[in-house]
């Protein structure tokens, strides 16, 4: 029952171009920074392929939520103001499996396009500029990582999206969503960090600082889990002496995917249309 | 479940149910027994709490107060979810996933309700979509929407329907069809529960009227029972040789309700209960009448009866 949703999900995503236009964008992204990011590395040994991954999982913090947003904001508002909703609730599905259906549609919606637009966008990096393998463990979890930020948002989105009455609102709720967790929340603590010089803000709040943002999570974890990219990227054993560690780092992201999906499904069951 | 065990049963009931959108009662104190096989018609005017009845029905929304049973579970708690395979709905203004083609739309919910592709063939072609079927539905007149609509709520043989308005915009060669359809699915045993405006079309086949008026019910029984319920008076139409009408209507005239008199007619009206006493007075006439019409109320009437008077 929840695969049919699920599919429903994913050939709406064929039919309406996201897929296409998900590869299109991450697929130019990858290849435009790595040519960008092979020029400057010079003589310095260190890979291609991880060079990359600082540039792209930098950009990535911005990219793939605003995709998601993108995808999930209408999933509920939209089939609740249409009325598509209320016939589907009269066939024997669950309000649970609705939720989980276009869940588990949407993220492989964003696994399709980020599998063929950033791995194809390595694929092409390897064959055509000449640069080794090494370093593809990095650019293979950076990958798996940014499917789990995307994930986030997807069920941000649905929150959002089962919270609101109309679409323009969900519409407008998700882009303060996006400015809120990708542009605000680091601007502020890097303020605060600029202006409180270490006396309030101590490395363990720090930690969790990092932890409770879901982008946060996702950089520090992309930079630091390989030491290849960490070195390049200069931040070196920052992440372990912060205590974040890789297992920490994923559970944050997790629960950023789980308790959003939970809140909505609440909220759906008690909805009446 | 069988048949014969749920025979004695109420497919559906509705106890003292009322439903209130912020503070204001859009169902009140509703009383609703269905047993399997009948066919009941829900009239009454736009924001009578038809829809809402449906809703409840299918637990699409919850009762304020009052308990609502569909096969013997409560519908808004996903109790019912197997049973949901053998119920048909068609909403009111029905609505698609605009992006799909009418194919696909039915090959979805068919899906859903595991029922085969064949069918939806099938389906489609008998409310004459098999053409339009490769087309985005987007693009489709309401009148195709309605008809998707029907082919959707008929998947999978449905034992239970729920159908809000089903022929608002329907051509009446297809409207024809629809009730075939629905009369075929009752021989099999089939319940529906139909609300409608168009009484004439649906009273035929009804098994029991529910007249509802801002969210009261206000009648309910066979068609005969509400025309006694009315209490509105049959008309006699009689025709006399002609230039007698009017010693005829002064021959029947005494205590009786005498309307227009013309040159060779009599139109007079009584109540059924006098109706058999006045036929045999006109009878009693003999050569005098050429020919008698006997005409009972209309449903039109007894709706409006029931609409306007029924309250005072």
């Amino acid at each position: 029952m929840l695969w049919i949703l699920t599919m429903k999900e994913l050939q709406d995503g064929l039919r309406n171009r996201w897929i296409a236009a998900g590869i299109i964008v991450l697929g130019i992204l990858a290849l435009v920074l790595s040519v960008l990011g092979s020029a400057p590395t010079g003589s310095v040994r260190v890979s291609e392929l991880d060079i990359s991954v600082i540039s792209l999982a930098s950009l990535s913090v911005y990219l793939i939520p605003l995709i998601a947003l993108m995808l999930s904001f209408d999933a509920m508002v939209g089939e609740l103001e249409r009325g598509t909703m209320m016939l589907l609730l009269t066939y024997p599905v669950t309000r649970w499996q609705v939720i989980m259906g276009k869940f588990m549609g949407h993220v492989l919606i964003l696994f399709i396009a980020i599998l063929v637009g950033y791995g194809g966008a390595a694929v092409a990096m390897v064959l055509f500029t000449g640069s080794g393998t090494e370093g593809w463990q990095a650019y293979a979890v950076m990958m798996a990582s940014s499917l789990m930020l995307g994930s986030v948002f997807i069920a941000l989105g649905y929150l959002v999206s089962v919270l609101v009455k109309e679409r323009a609102t969900a519409a407008g709720a998700a882009i303060g969503l996006w400015l809120v967790f990708v542009v605000f929340y680091d601007l502020l603590l890097f303020g605060a960090l600029m202006m409180d010089t270490g006396q309030v803000i101590g490395q363990q709040l720090f930690s969790i600082l990092m932890l409770v943002s879901p982008t946060d999570s996702y950089r520090i974890f992309n930079l630091s889990l390989f030491e290849g990219v960490s070195e390049a990227a200069g931040i070196a054993g920052v992440a372990s002496e912060a205590g974040l560690s890789a297992p920490l780092l994923i559970s944050a992201m997790m629960l950023w995917v789980i308790v959003p999906l939970v809140a909505t499904l609440l909220v759906f069951q008690r909805r009446e249309l | 479940m069988t048949n014969s065990n749920i025979a004695n049963h109420n497919i559906i009931s509705l106890n003292r149910v009322s439903k209130h959108y912020g503070g204001e009662a859009v169902v009140s104190d509703v009383d609703i027994n269905i047993q399997p096989g009948e066919c009941v018609v829900l009239v009454g005017p736009n924001g009578a709490g038809k829809t809402t009845l449906m809703k409840l029905m299918l637990g699409l929304t919850r009762p304020t107060a009052g308990k609502v049973r569909v096969l013997g579970a409560d519908p808004a708690y996903g109790t019912a979810l197997e049973q949901h395979k053998t119920l048909g709905y068609l909403p009111e203004s029905v609505a698609f996933y605009e992006a799909m083609n009418g194919r696909e739309v039915l090959a979805f919910y068919a899906r859903l309700k595991g029922v085969s592709n064949r069918q939806c063939d099938y389906l489609l072609d008998m409310v004459g979509l098999a053409d339009a079927a490769r087309r985005r539905v987007g693009g489709y007149s309401k009148g195709m929407r309605q008809r998707l609509g029907l082919a959707q709520a008929m998947l999978g043989n449905p034992q239970l329907l729920f159908l809000d308005e089903p022929t608002s915009g329907l051509d009446p060669g297809l409207r024809h069809q629809f009730y075939q359809i629905i009369d075929s699915l009752h021989k099999d045993g089939a319940t529906s529960v139909i609300s409608s405006h168009a009484l004439n079309e649906v009273e035929a086949r009804a098994s029991r009227i529910i007249i509802m008026k801002a969210g009261v019910m206000i009648a309910s029984g066979t068609l005969d029972e509400l025309f006694l319920q009315a209490a509105l008076p049959v008309r006699l139409e009689v025709s006399v040789i002609p230039g007698e009408a009017a010693s005829v209507a002064e021959r029947l005239g005494s205590g009786i309700n005498i309307g227009e008199v013309n040159h060779s007619t009599v139109k007079l009206s009584c109540f059924n209960g006098d109706k058999m006493p006045m036929i045999r007075r006109i009878v009693e006439l003999g050569e005098l009448v050429n020919d008698l019409k006997i005409m009972p109320p209309r449903l039109d009437e007894v709706y409006d009866h029931f609409m306007n008077g029924g309250l005072s």
